[in-house]
């Protein structure tokens, strides 16, 4: 096996046998119970809701739209928790804890020990957020019985959002110490769903400033923009007064999107990578 | 007809060459241009008062940290390169092993990672050497810091490096693991293995090093064999008139301080040659420095 196979196996390993996994686990399967119960009982209300009789709104679309859209970020907000706390010390923290000193000084090298982190850590989330997102899909297709425009795009882009934030925690690692790493990845993540409500705001307000700002936003946190994105793609076949409606809601979808918004998500990736790796290269164990 | 083998031969690098190397923290000056050199096969121990450079320079050999001036080389390698690493094994002062590994999973990582092909049979025989054989399955987690600072020798020792570099090895150790530690020190320069030792423990040094080396303030203060470091410091007559030092006398002067003191009418009851301990040069050299 290279070297890389045995860091992904060795981060791997470490990944599952923490307790902050088995905490994720179990408030995700929490999650997904009271999930089904609530798509359960929205699908015996979903007969008795009736609009005003000039109103258009199809409320099965309505209801599993913002439904989805609500699993959509209770998976990136879980996502994001795992992906944290599996690499906010990979560096500072574990040369605190001296675990990162008998493997740096192997022959593998700095770069290739933390591609390794970061592809062991990816490989963790990435199939927690898909499997996830699909049994959220497969509760709202048996219980709702209905299906987004989308399917397999906007869990590749929350996976996605998820990546960065990996790789943003990665960088923070490398220059700082594990709690202040840990809270600069969680203010970031909350900054950027400020950004993403205040586009939706914007877009109700019509406000060209705030759209502005949450544009911006969206290009510097690209994980932000990524999510919204797969929420634009649950409803982009959805009309009229129904895609209005969920426009205004919470879950409305992205301003930002498209490829452009993905190859800058992976260029940025790349960047934020690089950067990593050039500041572990030179940092002083 | 082929030219003398000795066209093409080169001498062996030493299995450390450090020369002139210095490294600053901010305005801190931890090494002030040192030179060191660690040939095939010796054990030099490295000695200091805390804050004295000791640590910098072993991870400087080891290339987790960068200097700041000067140079350090592996075998022949730059330090910190992919060579140099690949010759050496290293012993953080502080370390640790992931919890949840077993002792043979955790020289199973490092077997791979150093790329060594020595297998259950390798992992069988350090487990064995550090003393740890009835504890291969047992989990890091469930070891003493003793067990574990065995097993990080162990660790160290895989793949059979040419250059040892052991910082505080004996720290968390009682007397009977300090003794195992220094039975394989010796038994690694029987087989050629080069070692540079990073200890408080002077007695230790004394007892397994070929060489010592002392560091204050960055700076080597002393440097030379145990037996070098050691000045004479006088023979001690007694004699039926109590006890009589003669000062810088050494043991060549012996013969003729006896007959003298029998020609004197005196009556001798033991010669004493008295020479100074690595402790006493040591204090000598830090000017009494503690932390």
């Amino acid at each position: 096996m290279s070297s890389v196979g045995v860091i992904v196996q060795y981060a791997m390993r470490e990944a599952v046998r923490r307790k902050v996994f088995a905490v994720v686990v179990l408030l995700t399967g929490v999650f997904l119970i009271l999930f089904w119960l609530a798509n359960h009982f929205v699908h015996g209300q979903l007969a008795t809701i009736t609009p005003p009789r000039d109103v258009h709104v199809d409320t099965r679309t309505f209801a599993g739209a913002f439904l989805l859209g609500l699993a959509m970020f209770a998976t990136l907000f879980l996502g994001v928790v795992l992906a944290v706390f599996l690499t906010l010390g990979v560096v500072s923290g574990d040369a605190e804890r001296g675990l990162l000193q008998p493997l740096v000084v192997r022959p593998i090298g700095r770069s290739t020990l933390l591609l390794s982190r970061f592809l062991g850590a990816a490989g963790v989330c990435v199939v927690y957020v898909l499997v996830v997102y699909f049994v959220s899909l497969g509760i709202i297709r048996l219980t709702l019985h209905w299906r987004p425009a989308q399917i397999v795009w906007p869990g590749v882009e929350l996976a996605g959002g998820v990546v960065i934030v990996i790789a943003l925690s990665l960088l923070g690692s490398v220059v700082l110490s594990s709690t202040a790493n840990g809270i600069a990845i969680f203010m970031l993540f909350g900054a950027g769903l400020v950004a993403g409500l205040l586009g939706s705001i914007g877009h109700a307000l019509n406000s060209h400033q705030i759209k502005h700002a949450a544009t911006i936003a969206s290009w510097a946190l690209p994980f932000e923009a990524l999510y919204q994105d797969g929420l634009r793609m649950i409803t982009e076949r959805t009309s009229g007064l129904t895609g209005f409606l969920l426009q205004l809601g919470p879950f409305g979808g992205a301003y930002v999107h498209g490829w452009p918004i993905r190859v800058w998500a992976f260029g940025y990736l790349l960047v934020v990578g690089a950067v990593a790796l050039y500041g572990f290269s030179r940092r002083d164990l | 007809m082929s030219p003398p083998y000795w066209r093409y031969a080169r001498p062996v690098p030493s299995a450390l060459t450090v020369r002139g190397l210095a490294k600053r923290y901010g305005s801190v000056r931890a090494l002030k241009g040192v030179d060191l050199d660690v040939a095939e096969g010796e054990l030099v121990g490295l000695l200091g008062p805390n804050g004295a450079g000791k640590s910098t320079l072993v991870k400087i050999a080891a290339g987790l940290v960068r200097p700041t001036g000067g140079e350090a080389q592996v075998a022949g390698s730059r330090a910190g390169s992919r060579a140099a690493r690949a010759s050496l094994g290293y012993l953080a002062e502080l370390f640790r092993f992931p919890g949840w590994y077993t002792a043979d999973e955790v020289l199973e990582l490092h077997q791979r990672l150093a790329g060594s092909h020595g297998g259950a049979a390798e992992r069988g025989r350090l487990l064995e050497l550090v003393a740890l054989s009835e504890a291969a399955s047992r989990r890091v987690d469930g070891m003493s810091k003793g067990m574990q600072q065995r097993l990080g020798i162990a660790q160290a020792l895989v793949g059979e490096p040419r250059l040892l570099l052991l910082d505080e090895p004996t720290s968390a150790l009682d007397p009977v693991g300090r003794r195992t530690v220094r039975v394989l020190l010796e038994e690694l320069r029987g087989r050629g293995v080069s070692v540079l030792l990073n200890s408080h423990l002077l007695s230790e040094i004394e007892l397994v090093c070929d060489r010592v080396v002392i560091l204050l303030g960055g700076e080597v203060v002393a440097a030379g064999t145990p037996h070098e470091l050691s000045r004479p410091r006088g023979v001690e007559l007694e004699t039926d008139e109590g006890v009589r030092l003669v000062e810088g006398a050494t043991r060549e002067d012996v013969p003729r301080l006896v007959a003298d003191a029998v020609a004197a009418g005196r009556r001798i009851f033991g010669v004493r040659v008295l020479t100074s301990t690595l402790e006493d040069t040591y204090l000598e050299a830090v000017g009494g420095e503690t932390d």
